[in-house]
């Protein structure tokens, strides 16, 4: 069985492993192989919470804002400014809205890892973060194939500056390393960290309960264990700021290598 | 007679050792990070992006680590 099930019975499961991160279906209570779990619960509370929040924060805009429209403001500001422009350039405004949207998406799929009684990210699955990279990637393809035309573009991404002779080498590392390992990679990176991310806190919460049910002496232990679950509460807090803002300036900063002229 | 016994798998001690290198990286990326800005306060905002690229780019070595682990868990076939 499950973490979701079992994690108030006498008998913890221990070492928790990737079974955990199945969750039991909602609709039809506690069965598995149905499609309708917490983790897409959540997927669709996230994007419902984003267009309802800025949609409303933005009905009435006013030169002097309320709270509302302050931190949606400043929320797209910083993409604006501080991914977008600093990141690409001038030209950056164009993909500040796409950035945005992202920089908030992940950002709210990966706080349900800490969120109370949700505690587990969709993002800890490999799908979510999949798609996301797979739409970076045709981005930053369709970009550069729009400004340098497609064999130019080819010519940006795979022939460096080089003597002729060097060339047979790198032009494979280029290839590898610009077009398979970039989407890869953020995707990986994603969807690893939420999947740590969780993995920690069942290990220090599931062990303080093992440990306790093991010997009735290993109390403190097992509240030591706890207290650092807490501790990694906020370690994963940073962590997931800093994934969300990782994957949107990793997209632009791809995007600037799509629109920069050749090496 | 038998002193102690270790009980477990051994992904752990692998893991272990992948994470050695880019946890020397990760603490380059940073080293170099502080070192710039001590010498040169007013980079900290210019140079801060390319801190956090580094860091995610040799981050992800560890944790193809965690991934892999569990994907190879059950042997092939």
């Amino acid at each position: 069985m499950t973490g979701q099930t079992t994690v108030l019975a006498a008998e913890v499961p221990f070492p928790p492993s990737v079974e955990d991160f199945f969750l039991p279906s909602i609709a039809p209570w506690g069965q598995h192989s149905v499609w309708f779990t917490k983790i897409t619960l959540l997927l669709w509370l996230s994007v419902a919470i984003l267009i309802i929040y800025f949609l409303v924060s933005y009905r009435k805009p006013a030169l002097v804002p309320t709270k509302k429209q302050w931190l949606a403001e400043s929320v797209y500001g910083f993409v604006r400014n501080s991914i977008a422009v600093d990141m690409i350039g001038k030209e950056g405004v164009r993909f500040a809205p796409y950035l945005a949207t992202l920089f908030c998406f992940i950002f709210m799929m990966n706080i349900w890892g800490i969120v109370p009684f949700a505690q587990i990210s969709p993002n800890s699955h490999i799908a979510f973060p999949a798609v996301l990279a797979m739409i970076s990637y045709l981005l930053f393809l369709y970009v550069g194939f729009r400004k340098h035309g497609f064999l130019g573009y080819l010519k940006v991404v795979l022939v460096p500056p080089a003597p002729w002779f060097i060339l047979p080498i790198l032009v494979p590392i280029e290839f590898f390393s610009n077009l398979i390992v970039r989407p890869f990679s953020l995707a990986v990176r994603l969807f690893a960290n939420m999947f740590a991310g969780h993995m920690l806190l069942l290990v220090f919460t599931l062990g303080g309960f093992a440990m306790i049910n093991a010997n009735a002496l290993l109390a403190p232990v097992s509240i030591l264990s706890w207290v650092m679950t807490i501790a990694l509460t906020f370690l994963d807090f940073a962590i997931i700021v800093l994934q969300a803002y990782i994957f949107t300036v990793l997209t632009a900063s791809y995007v600037q290598g799509s629109l920069a002229d050749g090496h | 007679m038998q002193l102690a016994e270790v009980v477990g798998s051994t992904a752990a001690i692998g893991y272990g050792l992948a994470a050695i290198g880019p946890g020397v990286g990760v603490g380059l990326v940073f080293a170099a990070y502080i070192q710039s800005t001590a010498r040169q306060p007013e980079a900290a905002r210019i140079t801060q992006p390319f801190l956090w690229i580094g860091f995610a780019v040799v981050e992800v070595l560890a944790l193809l680590g965690i991934v892999f682990g569990f994907v190879w868990a059950n042997p092939l076939g």
